[in-house]
């Protein structure tokens, strides 16, 4: 696969999108957000250094779901009351993208879906039972969010948005689902509850003393 | 697991962070590396914000730590199922239950790449707790978690009064959640609720001795006291099979039997009715009874005696003699029966006949001598001797069938004293049979 190269307006380091459709990265060097519009790539903003976080997982990582190899291009660090999460945004060797998210280091994977009729957030509540695709889900949280920061490359633009409200649904299978509040009309991810081991991830990120 | 170079924004981090308590001053250690929320000092108790660089005091608590000191103390590691966890988080909880509080521990397990795992004590009962990947399907009284089936043991509210390390949520000493427990040993489900927050956990049932082990502690654990709500049954086999086990030896039993007595000669060799007359008695009153013969293999002999007393006795010395051989069988026979009334009504006592069986008597010719004696009162009376050859004999058979109910009997009682204990702490102390059910320790 030949990856679109550029370079940082800012900085001028070399930009490479592992993934295709990637629409935003950060800058490795400099932190610079740099949004694609094709081509060229313009610079809206900085992030700060991300905030030491403890996931295990880093851009690059590789591993497998569902025998399909994926790799790891970027992630958006989100922030609640109760602690934060990561959204690993993976690429899968077919091309398509996905979500790995660790939060204190339960896995998942998701995948952004088409369903139509999406609740509004305020009609939502804990324990509501809703069904897309035949699989009925039940909303176990709802979570008020806040970007924290973000890494490598992502599918849309993100520095607009501040607070977000995240509705995680699961079943009894351990299929899970998420409804995203960040944009006007709310976007639905679905997907399944992972075992770490079974990701087989390779790359990862190095503990002292483990 | 390989690593490629550290990317930029996270580089490696030492083991455990150094900090000092902002109150009194004492080292930190913090061992989630960034997952902890909030951080214990262990000297002050106060409770720190990890995520705050300065760590801010969030709240303060009196304790002596004497009084809740984690058996497995903080930064121990030990490998369960298979995997390396540290030990970094402690706290007591308490329910109160009709006035009485009821104390555990829970240990919060760390493994960077795994998460977080729980273990539990109380009273030197453990488990072994995660977060369930899978949603519970529950109702009040029972739960259903990968297609097994959870009955419902207690709802009580859980508070936590101590607290030691780091935790990845924001804990508070007096923090309260619902929790209900669903047991089907050596599994307990458990879901926390706080607000409106639902949080489902599965649990396993861990001996002290195990414990110890993984984290190799010295000394032994605590006794555990008493039976606790997911500890499997010591009767390890299911209480059903043994009775299915036990109905279907009982059928083949009844099945043996039948045989026997369909092969059983049962041929009867003497039947004569006589009479004691203490009138004509003679001094000797013994008598010889007409010469029959015993045929086919060696086998056994039946003698029936029948005589129509009442309210008196007659015992019969019997010798079975072999004409040719003189070798004989000495046995005495009472045929007594008795009836009447008293203030609790009619009774009857004894029988008007009497059967005795005797076994492996060789084949010949053979007669009876029979010498009566008879109750004083009684001047005259009949009675019938009945000689068989190769009758059935059936009391083996019951013998069998009590040496295998013995068993099955202390088995299912054992099991069912265990589960009583079970039940009795719970919301549904067993008043009937219905909650034990199921929950006589199957599987495994």
């Amino acid at each position: 696969m030949t990856h679109p190269v550029s370079n940082c307006p800012n900085c001028g380091a070399k930009i490479v999108f592992r993934w295709s459709s990637s629409v935003q990265t950060v800058c490795e060097f400099c932190k610079s957000i740099l949004v694609r519009t094709d081509v060229d790539l313009k610079k809206v903003g900085q992030v700060a250094d991300l905030p030491p976080d403890s996931s295990p997982i880093q851009v690059n990582t590789e591993g497998l779901y569902r025998n399909k190899p994926f790799v790891v291009v970027g992630r958006i660090l989100y922030e609640y009351d109760q602690g934060g999460w990561n959204e690993w945004h993976v690429m899968m060797n077919d091309g398509a993208s996905a979500w790995l998210s660790d939060a204190q280091n339960e896995y998942a994977v998701s995948f952004s879906a088409k369903e139509q009729n999406l609740p509004a957030a305020a009609q939502v509540q804990v324990g509501q039972q809703l069904t897309w695709s035949n699989q009925r889900y039940t909303v176990s949280v709802i979570t008020p969010a806040h970007y924290r920061g973000v890494e490598g490359e992502l599918p849309f633009q993100y520095w607009d948005k501040t607070d977000i409200t995240f509705v995680d649904l699961r079943t009894e299978s351990g299929k899970f689902a998420t409804l995203d509040y960040s944009d006007r009309e709310p976007t639905l991810y679905l997907g399944e509850l992972v075992e770490f081991d079974d990701l087989k991830l390779k790359n990862l990120r190095r503990f002292e003393g483990w | 697991m390989s690593a490629g170079p550290p990317p930029l924004s996270t580089p490696p981090k030492p083991q455990a962070k150094a900090l000092n308590c902002p109150k009194c001053g004492a080292a930190i250690a913090l061992r989630s590396f960034g997952q902890a929320e909030t951080v214990v000092c262990g000297s002050c108790h106060s409770i720190l914000d990890a995520k705050n660089p300065n760590l801010a005091i969030l709240q303060q608590f009196e304790a002596a730590t004497s009084v809740s000191k984690p058996l497995i103390p903080l930064g121990t590691r030990g490998k369960l199922r298979g995997t390396d966890y540290e030990v970094i988080g402690f706290q007591r909880r308490h329910s109160k239950i009709e006035g009485i509080s009821y104390y555990w521990h829970e240990y919060l397990l760390f493994n960077p790449y795994k998460g977080f795992r729980y273990l539990s004590e109380y009273n030197g009962h453990w488990n072994d707790i995660s977060v369930c990947k899978q949603l519970p399907m529950a109702d009040g009284g029972s739960a259903n978690y990968l297609g097994e089936n959870y009955k419902h043991f207690q709802s009580s509210d859980a508070n936590t009064d101590f607290v030691l390390g780091e935790f990845p949520w924001q804990v508070r000493v007096g923090e309260q959640a619902a929790v209900t427990d669903f047991v089907h040993p050596p599994r307990v489900l458990s879901s926390e609720k706080v607000d409106k927050e639902v949080t489902w956990s599965i649990g396993e049932y861990m001996y002290g001795r195990e414990i110890w082990e993984i984290f190799k502690l010295p000394g032994s654990p605590p006794e555990a006291m008493g039976v606790y709500e997911n500890q499997p049954s010591p009767v390890t086999i299911n209480v059903r099979d043994i009775w299915i086990a036990f109905a279907a030896f009982a059928a083949f039993l009844l099945m043996v039997m039948a045989g026997f007595d369909m092969f059983a000669k049962k041929e009867p060799v003497l039947s004569e009715t006589y009479r004691f007359n203490r009138n004509e008695a003679k001094v000797e009153q013994s008598f010889v009874t007409d010469v029959f013969e015993l045929t086919g293999r060696t086998s056994n002999v039946e003698v029936k005696t029948y005589a129509p007393v009442s309210n008196h006795w007659i015992y019969l010395n019997y010798a079975l003699i072999n004409q040719d051989t003189e070798q004989a069988w000495d046995f005495g026979r009472e045929v007594s029966y008795y009836s009447g009334h008293d203030s609790d009504g009619s009774w009857t006592e004894g029988k008007q006949n009497d059967t005795v069986v005797i076994p492996s008597v060789p084949p010949g010719r053979y007669f009876l001598r029979i010498e009566p004696e008879v109750d004083p009162s009684l001047p005259l009376i009949p009675y019938t001797v009945e000689v068989r050859r190769d009758v059935p004999v059936f009391g083996i058979y019951a013998i069998a069938l009590l040496a295998l109910l013995v068993p099955a009997l202390v088995i299912s009682w054992r099991s069912y004293t265990f589960e009583r204990s079970r039940w009795s702490e719970s919301d549904h102390p067993p008043m009937d049979f219905s909650n034990l059910s199921n929950s006589s320790g199957d599987d495994e």
